[in-house]
Formats: C-alpha cells, structure tokens, sequence
C-alpha cells in the first residue's frame, strides 16, 4: 500500500495509544480497535493535577509545540502559546495533545488499513463526530490516571472538543477555553466545507475515495479546498494589509490565468503545502464532525440545558474580525452560561487577523488566556506563576 | 500580575463609595455591573471570600478583569441581565451606573429579581450645587461627579434621591438601607426621605430587595 509517502506512525515522534476495545460512535457503528496519536509537553506533577489538555482545529494535529513538526519541519501549531514562560508554561503544566480520531498524523482515520479487508478504509471508516473526537481522547488521559484536567482549550474545532469535554465530563473539566469556536455549526460554516469536499470528490484522482488502492492522491482538489477554506481563516483587511492588489514578480498583468497576483500565488502555495501534510479522505471526515456539531440539540433546542450544574471555570474568547466563527457565536455559549449561573469570563479580542488570530501573535489574547488559567491555578491550588 | 495580591496584610484603600458597598457584603455570590476593571470584585474575592463576577461594558475594562483572574463577560446592563435566573446572586451591585442606562426602571426590575439584595449607588441630581447650576447659572451641572457637557456623556437618565424611592416604592422594592454621602464623600445620617437628604447628598447608596409578600 501506498501510505508509506505519508509518514507512517512508526517514523514519527511521540506516543501512540493502541486501543483494543471498541469505540462506539454517535452514528451507531463502532471501531473495533483504534489508536490515538499524541505529544506531551512538561511534567505531570505528582498530584496529577497540572495536567492541560490541547485541542487542535481541523487541520491541525498533535504537534502543537515548539519542536519541528515531523513532515513540514516548521514548529507547531501553538508554539506561540506553549513553551518555558509561555502562556501554557511547561515549567507549571503538563500539556497534552492528541491527533483526533479520523485524522491522519498516526490516530486511526480513513488512509489506515481497514482490519476485516486489509485495504485502506477510505469511505468505508464510518462517520465521525465531535464527541466521538472526545470519547477517543478520554482513552489518554484515562492512560495518562489523570482524573480531572486543569484546563482544556483549543481554538475553532479545538473550541468545539472543549465544549463538548465540558459537557460530556464535567467533573473531569476544571477549567475550559474554547476559543473563536461555536456551539454549533451555522449554515455558512456548513456551505464552507461542502465547497471543500465538492471540490476533493471533483478531482478525478480521489477515485471515490479509494485513491490509495491506485497509488493516486487528489490533489488538486484537495489544494482547492484548502484555498477556500483558508480564505474564511483571514479577514478583508487582512488579506488587503498582506497582499493589496500587489502583483507577483511582474511589473503588470499577463492577460492569462497565471498567478498575476501575489495573493493567487499566496493561496496556491497554501494549497500545495497543504497536500504534502494532510489526508483528503481525513478533510472529508473532520469537516463532516464540525458540520455535525450542534451542542444544544442533544439537549432539548435549549444550550443552557447542557451546562446545568457545571462546576467548570469557562473563558470564551473571540476576535472582531473572525467572521467563520464571529463573536454572537461565543456570546451565544456565553449567554447559556450565564443561564446556569455557571463561572464564566468573556473577552471578545479586538483584531484585524480574523479567525487565524488565535494561532497568531496576539498580545490581548495571550494575556486574556495567561489571567484566565493564572485564576484558574489559584482556585486549583496550583503556583500561579 | 498578580493583581488579586498575595493574599494577608489589610485590605487596600478602596475608592470611597465602593468602601461602602464592599461593608454591605457579607460573602456569598456578588455580580457586579458595570465593574470596570474589576477594583471591587478583586477587593470581595480576596478579602470577603466572595464567588464574584462581573458584567462590563468597555472592551478594555473586561480584558483589565480576565488579565486580573476575574471573571467577567463583555454586557451591558440593559440586554443581558436578562440571561440570568431569579435569586442566582446573594447581591447584585450596579455602582454608579444607573444613570447610564436605557431602561433605568427594567434594569431596576432585573437587579432585584437576580439577587437576594440589590446595591445601587447613582449620582444625586438633586443636589443643592446641581439646582443651583441650573436655576441660577441656567447650564447643565457640571460638578466632579457629573463631569461632562451634556452633548457627550453617557449620563442618560438622571434621578434624584426622590425620584428613585418613588420608583422604588411604584415597583415594591424595599429599601434596606441606604447611605447618603456629602459633596466630600462622608456619609451622613438622615433619612433619605427626608427633602434636606436630597439636598446636601451629592452621591446616594441603597441595599434594595423586592418585596417578597
């Protein structure tokens, strides 16, 4: 088989948690057995009670530290965030990130060999959502004995798995930041990703999904999902500031369908850099578990309803210029929050980088999330710091 | 930071009329709206064991908050007191703040429908230098605590001491205590019913809860 371009789990850095009792999904099948990809960063203290748990967005993975990321070789995700006397201090906390369930940097998804068949899963390996994404990570820290979590966090997606660990193990969830995420995915978001699958079903070399059997990979059309996709991870002005009407190594324009423009040549690298490091089949899936997510309907239409009685800390954060995933979605959580007399603190982060900001430097976000957590520690019984 | 202060030692001084409040909690759960950067919750949570949150208008205020460890939402008074349950606080405190707002009455309702006890403390627009200003100088007041020309304050809706214990009485909210304070911040005792209260108080504090019969 043909996955070996990809970077088996044998030659990546990190744990890797085999599972060997079933995993039973929302959508009514089950995993049989499974694995869960993670990184560690810090020491766990000896009360197990510093122990943070970081959740990635949808093409994110398990390496969210400072150390060069296996196949891109750049740092990870959150290496603004996680280090010695960073926000997330590896010298106080023991953070834990796991690759989710359906993803392709060594947790089971769809580009792994299907057990009963031998063959690459592909559209065979059911359908995921969020809380199947939580029920698979529970696995670790039930590995790691770590009974309750000083935080968990994460942004979009992330925000949605810290949502849903708040809900589904509250006693677990001492404190938790879901950051520019939702309670639930809008008919935008929605309409998004459906451009990104239509796109990756177009391109002839998905062959239905089973593109690892012909040793073909689609893509382009998965370059052109992540083109979209990154377009609603930037603001207007953003991408103006970035890239104007600037044009790319040219004094004026072709009258072709070259790049011209710097912010054609922009996207298109995004395009490609993106199909070195990521699983077609796996954007299917994780996009599909966003669009699935609604926190509020499993409770009766009413969100307040799933928070009753939570002893959880919350810090919702959002950004002014993030339409993807915009303020009246966080106000929304913050709204049932405060319906249940739940502990709650909101900033809304005032930027021009729009939903990207949390995965970028932003100084009023850093020192929202570092009060937050050193509040939280105090109430823990942890140093402060 | 550490702004919630390490704890021990007395408490530092606290701005006049939020002393004031602060001497009316005795712990339990406090919402403060309208907390700005959080001076009187930080005080309460760490020298009146208190569980303390906080509601602010101002972007920079609540971010001063969360940075502190406190736990404070981005709101306003008029629109989003209504998320919150009946008797969900032991005390709600709307401090100097009253005056701001749009629906004065339904902000009024919501502070003692959520906590046990309501603290509100306003500016007093009956204030003997504020009649003066305008009966005999014919401008808007303009003294320390109404600092601002009438075209760019956000003081909307101003009361007299009178003014709010009619609405007060209109509404069945009963007054539990009340403070009046000099043009130089001193309490002093004399009933606030009293016309010489509305006079001489330049500030007025009251501990409200709704009629319960």
């Amino acid at each position: 088989m043909s996955v070996a371009e990809f970077a088996p789990p044998s030659i990546r850095p990190g744990h890797r948690l085999s599972v060997d009792e079933p995993l039973r999904l929302d959508s009514g099948a089950a995993l049989a057995d499974y694995a869960i990809a993670f990184q560690t960063y810090g020491r766990l203290n000896e009360a197990r009670s510093n122990a943070v748990l970081v959740c990635h967005a949808l093409t994110g993975d398990q390496y969210a530290g400072p150390e060069p990321h296996p196949i891109t070789d750049k740092s990870g995700w959150w290496s603004t965030v996680i280090g010695p006397g960073k926000v997330l201090d590896t010298e106080r906390y023991f953070i834990i990130s796991t690759n989710v369930i359906g993803g392709c940097m060594g947790s089971t998804g769809p580009s792994d060999l299907n057990p009963a068949t031998g063959k690459p899963w592909g559209l065979s390996f059911p359908v995921i959502t969020i809380a199947d994404m939580v029920r698979a990570q529970v696995k670790v820290i039930d590995h790691l004995r770590i009974d309750r979590l000083f935080c968990v966090l994460g942004g979009s997606m992330g925000g949605m798995q810290v949502l849903q660990w708040a809900v589904s193990f509250p006693e677990r969830v001492f404190a938790a930041a879901p950051i520019a995420s939702a309670a639930r995915h809008s008919a935008q978001n929605i309409a998004f990703h459906e451009v990104g699958r239509q796109a990756i079903m177009a391109d002839p070399d998905w062959c239905d999904g089973n593109y690892l059997d012909f040793d073909k990979r689609p893509r382009r059309g998965l370059a052109v999902a992540r083109m979209a996709a990154h377009i609603t991870y930037l603001s207007e002005q953003a991408l103006h500031r970035k890239f104007g009407r600037n044009l790319q190594d040219r004094r004026a324009v072709t009258y072709g369908f070259e790049a011209d423009f710097q912010v054609e040549n922009y996207l298109r690298h995004q395009g490609t850099a993106f199909v070195e490091r990521f699983d077609a089949n796996s954007y299917l899936y994780i996009t599909r578990a966003c669009d699935y997510f609604d926190l509020a309907a499993e409770h009766g239409g009413i969100l307040a309803n799933a928070f009753r009685g939570t002893p959880t800390r919350f810090c919702l954060i959002s950004f002014t210029s993030d339409w993807l995933y915009p303020t009246s979605e966080s106000r929304a959580i913050v709204h049932a929050l405060n319906a249940v007399t739940a502990n709650v603190s909101f900033v809304e982060v005032e930027t021009d980088k729009g939903h990207d900001a949390f995965l970028l430097e932003e100084p009023e976000f850093f020192a929202t999330l570092r009060g937050f957590l050193a509040g939280c520690a105090r109430h823990r019984g942890l140093p402060a710091g | 930071m550490s702004p919630l202060g390490a704890g021990g030692g007395a408490p530092p001084p606290l701005r006049g009329d939020l002393e004031l409040v602060a001497a009316m909690i005795d712990g339990g759960r406090v919402l403060d709206v309208g907390c700005g950067e959080g001076e009187l919750l930080a005080y309460l949570t760490l020298y009146k064991g208190v569980d303390a949150r906080g509601m602010e208008l101002s972007q920079t205020g609540v971010n001063a908050c969360v940075r502190r460890g406190l736990s404070v939402i981005q709101g306003d008074a008029d629109h989003d007191l209504k998320d919150y349950p009946s008797d969900s606080f032991d005390y709600v405190v709307l401090s100097q703040t009253l005056q701001a707002t749009r629906q004065p009455r339904g902000v009024l309702e919501h502070l003692v429908r959520i906590g046990r006890r309501a603290i509100v403390s306003f500016p007093n627009f009956g204030h003997w230098r504020v009649r003066i200003g305008l009966s005999l100088g014919g401008r808007m007041p303009n003294t320390p605590f109404l600092g601002q020309n009438w075209y760019d304050t956000p003081n909307i809706h101003f009361c007299t001491v009178r003014d709010f214990l009619a609405l007060c009485d209109e509404m069945g909210v009963v007054l539990e205590r009340s403070v009046t304070l000099d043009r130089f911040g001193r309490p002093f005792r004399l009933n606030p019913r009293h016309g010489l209260a509305n006079m001489l108080a330049e500030q007025a504090l009251f501990l409200l809860r709704r009629d319960r019969a």
